[in-house]
């Protein structure tokens, strides 16, 4: 157990040390200084000062207690409304299924699950489980009792995805969410010659995505490292099976079964199949968009050892990149595609990123930091185009011609000479 | 029954990971498999201060015994709140509580209310009970403390032919008095209610004054024969408390006590705010003695709880732990806050004051 104090603005009171025992071992956490920053801050934010730093901080924190102070009734009617509609079109979608030896069933009924599915992931999910609701004190919209249609158990990802990417934002050998272990997906990494798959690994993991949560929550290379026990490997294993039980069951067994009387059995069940696989390539599209474009930037951990606040919140930023699009769009990514606002703030509720995004725009722009958006077809392209790009060892690429100060950018290097980052404002 | 039960876990099949119930939530919204609600049938203003509130509980409510309250969860402003309520029905009927408009939940349920809205809602419970074999009673109440009596008049005296009660209440005018004209006209109508009313405005501001037995002679001079129900401010029971043991009256009656006493206020534990206090994890039977800056996280970490903790920082909410009682300090802010119930992120919040965690 180690017995870290993390508090954002206050220097840690003790620092503990690993106890000897086989208990839980967890990368330890990163404890933000009061003040000064690190001895090298990213390269897109070299020319900020520790002050100025200090007030983008204090900017951020103000505009968060600024939604905090104004959530209220309209923000709890909205996520009871997509929740309604949810389970609206669960249970429409699934009953039509049941039909679905005429053509027309089968396609409305799989259309309507995959969108319900794709909503109870992204919107609701996601989000509740981020504890973006909790506020109402409702514990049927709660972090702590919320279980979502997807085979990883909501504790699990709790941990890996709350816990450890959403703390260790791109800090490469420490946020080891997608990409960044398997996959290659940063220069930074050291080519293997395995990396050669790195396309192939891509393609199969889109639409079994929820398979590849799953696997990564297992946490199996800190198993490997000692940092988690296998005690601790068994006891998620058995979640992990129950779960897995439950959701074939629900979508392979009991939907077509209840299909069958109208001798629609079999397409049921390929209608369950796409709806899933659909949901699948959607939340592993929307996710990679999230870090991977081009424009987003990885860390070291040395950038990150004197992080204040504020250079915390910067990491955020220049670690995530957004996607613009209709509101539909939004919820249908469940605001994800406003990923920097939610990585600064990721507890708030995510009808309220897109306000959120106005100001923060606005703040990257007077601080000079990039703020990385630009339309889904596009952001996919360039994540795709990083994964096959990473599939081989690095290439020295020719420098931006109108951009003589990424001479002596240090590590990352900030592809700014292709299209993908947008002029702010 | 049986037959549900059955046909719920093959629905449960279908639509794991939720419930059944959160489905039928869509057309009957009386329906959770979580949380007993309850939809309000019909709203009675009182007084200009108070409201009752008439409401068809779901499946899964008890029926309430005269006298005993229930925690009614209400949403103000998108945040669920809950507070205990004395229930004012006779028992039988649709359950009530009347709400007088003091503290801003109170206020919201007395003032917002309207028939069709959905109130969430806890069994009920209490021992502020009738008693069981028939006897002369004597019932003292101030305020908004009649509530939980006139449950109990309203079940007894019209069904009983041998009910004795005396209700001595106490009201600031007639006006504020709940229930007054209705007393009256039970009072009436059945000579087993005698209804003995103290405006205290009408007595020259002068307060129904239990600090000496010359009120109590004269409104109820047979009162040490009566075993006693009393409800109201906390100083007025008091007050009511030190008669009895002082008059040497609180030797039972039968085998009532002579006096049975309801209190409103919350539970609250003494202790000072900003200089932490001793924390109490009572599932882990574990108590420790913690500064006012030191985060709860750490506090039940040291002495060996399984707390369950994530980013440490106020980010992840993988800490989030049930306060039973008592107040924090979220260290972000300096702010005290914490309700009962209320989802504590200990890795931010610190002792203001005794604490009792739910872990």
């Amino acid at each position: 157990m180690t017995a870290t104090t993390n508090r954002p603005t206050t220097t840690p009171t003790r620092v503990g040390t690993v106890d000897g025992a086989a208990t839980t071992i967890r990368p330890k956490k990163p404890i933000l200084a009061a003040t000064g920053g690190p001895a090298h801050r990213p390269s897109a934010a070299a020319h900020l000062t520790d002050a100025d730093v200090e007030r983008l901080g204090r900017e951020l924190d103000a505009l968060r207690d600024r939604i905090i102070s104004t959530r209220g009734a309209k923000d709890a009617a909205y996520i009871r409304r997509v929740i309604r509609i949810q389970r609206t079109l669960e249970v429409v979608g699934r009953a039509t299924l049941l039909l679905s030896k005429k053509k027309s069933a089968f396609v409305a009924g799989t259309a309507m699950l995959s969108v319900a599915k794709i909503l109870e992931n992204m919107e609701i999910g996601h989000n509740v489980l981020h504890g973006q609701w909790d506020w109402m004190r409702d514990p049927d919209i709660h972090s702590t009792t919320w279980e979502w249609d997807f085979v990883t158990p909501a504790a699990a990802w709790k941990h890996t995805h709350n816990d450890l990417h959403h703390t260790w934002t791109n800090v490469l050998g420490k946020d080891k969410d997608v990409g960044y272990s398997t996959l290659r997906m940063a220069e930074d990494q050291p080519w293997r010659p395995f990396n050669i798959l790195n396309p192939a690994i891509n393609l199969i993991l889109a639409p079994f995505f929820e398979w590849g949560i799953a696997i990564y929550d297992l946490e199996l290379e800190a198993v490997k490292d000692g940092e988690k026990s296998k005690d601790d490997l068994k006891r998620d294993l058995k979640a992990v099976g129950r779960k897995v039980v439950r959701q074939f069951t629900k979508d392979y067994a009991a939907t077509p079964l209840a299909a069958m009387p109208f001798g629609s059995g079999k397409q049921a069940l390929i209608g369950t199949f796409t709806a899933n696989a659909i949901r699948n390539v959607w939340a592993h599209s929307v996710i990679f968009c999230g870090h991977f474009p081009d424009g987003v930037d990885t860390f070291t951990e040395e950038e990150i050892e004197g992080e204040t606040r504020g250079d915390w919140y910067i990491r955020q930023m220049l670690g995530s990149a957004n996607i613009s699009g209709s509101k539909l769009m939004h919820i249908m990514t469940g605001n994800l595609s406003h990923q920097i606002e939610h990585h600064c703030f990721p507890d708030l509720p995510s009808n309220r990123y897109a306000e959120v995004a106005v100001e923060m725009r606005e703040i990257c722009q007077r601080y000079g930091l990039p703020y990385t958006t630009g339309p889904m077809p596009k952001q996919v392209y360039q994540a795709w185009a990083k994964v096959f790009r990473l599939a081989l060892p690095n290439r020295p690429r020719p420098l931006p011609k109108n951009a003589a100060h990424a001479v002596n950018a240090p590590v990352p290097p900030r592809r700014s000479a292709l299209p993908m980052v947008a002029s702010v404002g | 029954m049986v037959q549900i039960r059955a046909l719920r876990r093959v629905a449960s099949i279908l639509t794991t990971p939720r419930t059944p119930e959160d489905f039928l939530g869509l057309v009957n919204p009386l329906v959770s498999s979580r949380q007993l609600r309850g939809v309000v049938t019909k709203v009675v203003r009182e007084t200009p201060d108070s409201t009752t509130i008439h409401f068809r509980p779901g499946r899964g409510w008890n029926q309430h015994a005269a006298g005993q309250w229930a925690r009614i969860g209400v949403e103000i402003d998108g945040v669920r709140q809950w507070r205990s309520y004395s229930l004012s029905a006779a028992v039988g009927h649709d359950p009530a509580v009347t709400v007088t408009a003091i503290g801003f939940v109170s206020t919201a349920l007395a003032r917002d209310t309207k028939v069709g809205d959905v109130l969430f809602l806890d069994t009920p419970q209490g021992d502020f009970v009738l008693p069981e074999h028939p006897r002369p009673l004597l019932m003292l109440t101030a305020g908004s403390g009649l509530t939980p009596v006139m449950s109990m008049i309203r079940t007894l005296v019209p069904r009983r032919p041998d009910a004795d009660v005396v209700l001595i209440h106490s009201a600031r005018t007639r006006g504020d008095a709940l229930f007054h004209d209705e007393l009256l006209e039970l009072a009436d109508q059945f000579p087993g209610l005698q209804v003995r009313h103290w405006f205290t405005r009408e007595e020259g501001g002068r307060r129904l004054d239990l600090s000496g037995v010359a009120d109590l002679e004269t409104l109820c001079p047979d009162w040490r024969e009566r075993a006693a129900y009393a409800c109201g401010p906390t100083d007025f029971l008091d007050a009511a408390t030190e008669l009895w043991q002082r008059e040497g009256a609180d030797g039972a009656v039968g085998d009532a006590p002579a006096l049975t006493i309801e209190r409103f206020a919350p539970v609250l534990l003494d202790g000072v705010g900003g200089e932490g206090g001793l924390v109490t994890f009572e599932k882990s039977d574990k108590e420790v003695e913690v500064g006012g800056d030191v985060p709860l996280l750490d506090a039940g970490e040291d002495c060996g709880v399984v707390m369950p903790s994530g980013c440490r920082m106020g980010i992840c909410r993988s800490c989030l732990t049930p306060l039973v009682a008592g107040k924090v300090r979220d260290l972000r802010t300096g702010e005290v806050h914490g309700d009962e119930g209320e989802l504590i992120q200990t890795c931010v919040n610190a002792a203001a004051g005794p604490v009792h965690l739910d872990i």
